[in-house]
């Protein structure tokens, strides 16, 4: 397929499953969060964004690190998972899909967030005028309205999946066809001698899966913005 | 029937509101700030008035001794807002339909082809809404409150964003409203063009108190509503009927009760009834019937009121026939005619003054 290896093809449909699992699980939550932070005030909401906002900050390892503490086999969410649910995600290509989903969540709760405080309120009280419930109002007037924030934040969280590193290294270590996503199978061989080949080709492929990545948020954000009657862009 | 008594602290500002009111349209009056967008905030239900209860031909909608509070998508209160609102992310019909679709299908007695047709809107449908002109909004917007078939319709200062073409337009539309479809209206606003050409019933508020409630043409010529009603646009209403057109010179001649008013070609039939609006600073007073002068309307009758405040303008309140005419003068012009209660005189209204705005059908 296009000049790839076997093993190539492999690497990249990891990854892309691992960037792709972890954006739909990671969404609904986020869109969650970023209502709360947009349109309630609560006690404590200072402390919840900046929760939201630390992997941002936080050395990728750290991150990785605390996944491993919490979510092994013998820490206090991993035990209860595996015995209750047989859920292991610690090793596994869903440990991987959990730390790029944490480390991506900042970025989609912020996009998110923002295109929720852009739209006017008083839409959605017209629209509780007219006889819609306020689950109705958020289905029918604020979601579709916030499209080009959810279209943005699912994409640029889904970018920052495929190039996951730290986290995902020191979470579920780099096990070849179960782990090893494709900045985790760059780095292997460019401790490989005689690797740096291999290593160019998979760094190109990177480069060409995130310029599409970006591409198509950009295209689907002008596209939603259009169906909403906004000429600007 | 539309009763409301509500109390309600916003900041610094006290609203304790009461009136009741029963009329096609009821205007909801005062300068801005006065508190009439809380008033209908609080009838739809999106603002929660701290005590007091609103009830709508009977149906409590909130009620804070009874601990009811009806929420606004049960309440079937159509709201107009100042800026249309309309949805930017559906075309015009998806708009119109939004509440409809919402509706069980029992309570569905006004239909989208009629809203349609009453609001001229059938070119506008396809069309998204940041194509539509400010007068195509507020079209489109009273049609989505009106096929959400609500109980009444509340409109506040729908014409404010508009130009003065844009308002005669809607405020046509309006009208139509009122004969073609039995929802009481509630119409707010600061205009008193606006208020006198459509309100049957006034309830004026003034700095979130309602300080004066009655039938539009007593409300409107009360000398002493003057702070709250504005010194500027302050006049009397005089209900008439048309009597005769003069094709040549594109003039109509109205009857009222104190005599005949002549204005510019008015578009309406033999027979109809028509209000107009004399501003209190279009009309002039002579003591003896003033020869060879322009003006067309000549109207003898006597002073019941003068307001004796100080400053250079004094606002005179005269009987013309059974009607009640307010003028404005210099002070200088009442003492140099010695113009005084009782006294005998002429109003002088020239037939330019009136215009689209200030005659409309009653």
């Amino acid at each position: 397929m296009l000049g790839l290896s076997p093993d190539e093809v492999g690497i990249l449909a990891l990854s892309l499953r691992v960037a792709l699992i972890s954006v739909l699980c990671s969404l609904p939550l986020a869109i969650l969060v970023a209502y709360g932070l947009a349109r309630s005030s609560f006690p404590g909401k200072t402390l919840v964004d900046a929760i939201v906002h630390l992997p941002l900050v936080l050395p990728p390892v750290v991150v990785g690190f605390a996944l491993l503490v919490l979510f092994g086999k013998r820490g206090p969410i991993g035990s209860v998972l595996n015995e209750w649910f047989g859920i292991v995600l610690a090793f596994r290509w869903t440990g991987a899909a959990l730390a790029s989903a944490l480390m991506g969540f900042p970025l989609m709760v912020r996009a998110i967030r923002l295109s929720f405080e852009a739209i006017d309120q008083r839409l959605e009280v017209a629209a509780r005028t007219l006889g819609g419930s306020r689950s109705w109002v958020f289905a029918s007037i604020t979601l579709p309205l916030a499209l080009p924030g959810v279209i943005t934040g699912t994409l640029l969280s889904f970018a920052r999946g495929l190039g996951e590193f730290g986290a995902t290294i020191t979470f579920v270590s780099n096990i070849p066809g179960e782990t090893q996503t494709l900045p985790l199978a760059i780095y292997t061989f460019t401790q490989v001698p005689g690797g740096d080949a291999q290593a160019l080709r998979l760094s190109i492929i990177a480069v060409v899966l995130s310029i599409v990545a970006l591409a198509t948020s950009e295209w689907l954000t002008r596209r939603s913005k259009r169906m909403q009657g906004d000429d600007r862009s | 029937m539309i009763e409301v008594d509500i109390d309600q602290q916003l900041g610094a500002f006290h609203l304790a509101v009461e009136f009741s009111a029963e009329a096609p349209i009821v205007g909801l009056f005062g300068r801005s700030g006065a508190g009439k967008s809380s008033v209908i905030n609080a009838i739809a239900g999106i603002a929660e008035p701290a005590r007091g209860r609103i009830s709508i031909n009977g149906m409590t909608l909130f009620d804070s001794k009874g601990g009811i509070n009806v929420p606004p998508e049960d309440r079937r209160t159509g709201y107009v807002f100042q800026d249309a609102l309309l949805f930017p992310h559906m075309d015009v019909r998806s708009n119109l339909l939004y509440g409809q679709r919402l509706r069980s299908p029992v309570d569905r007695s006004i239909e989208e082809a009629r809203v349609v047709e009453l609001l001229g809107l059938r070119e506008l449908l396809q069309r998204k809404p940041n194509t539509l002109s400010g007068g195509e909004k507020q079209r489109v917007a009273i049609g989505r409150a009106l096929l959400a078939q609500p109980r009444i319709l509340l409109m506040d200062e729908p014409l404010a964003a508009l130009d003065i073409p844009r308002k005669t337009e809607i405020l046509d539309y309006v009208e139509r409203l009122r004969d073609e479809l039995s929802i009481p209206i509630v119409y707010v606003s600061h205009s008193v063009a606006e208020i006198s050409r459509l309100a049957d019933t006034v309830v004026v508020l003034s700095d979130g108190k309602c300080i004066a409630a009655g039938e539009v043409d007593e409300i409107m010529g009360r000398l002493d509503l003057r702070p709250a009603t504005g010194r500027y646009e302050a006049g009397s209403l005089i209900e008439t009927t048309v009597v005769a057109h003069d094709l040549d010179d594109q003039l109509t001649t109205l009857a009222f009760a104190g005599g005949e008013l002549i204005v510019p070609h008015l578009d309406a039939s033999i027979g109809e009834r028509v209000r107009a609006r004399i501003r209190a600073r279009d009309v002039s007073l002579a003591r003896q019937r003033p020869a060879e002068i322009s003006i067309l309307n000549v109207l003898p009758g006597f002073v019941t009121a003068m307001d004796d405040g100080v400053g250079p303008i004094v606002d005179v309140q005269l009987a013309v026939g059974r009607a009640t005419l307010n003028a404005r003068i210099t002070r200088r012009s009442a003492q140099q005619l010695g113009i005084g209660v009782g006294q005998n005189v002429y109003a002088l209204v020239k037939a330019v003054s009136f215009d689209q705005r200030s005659v409309g059908y009653a």
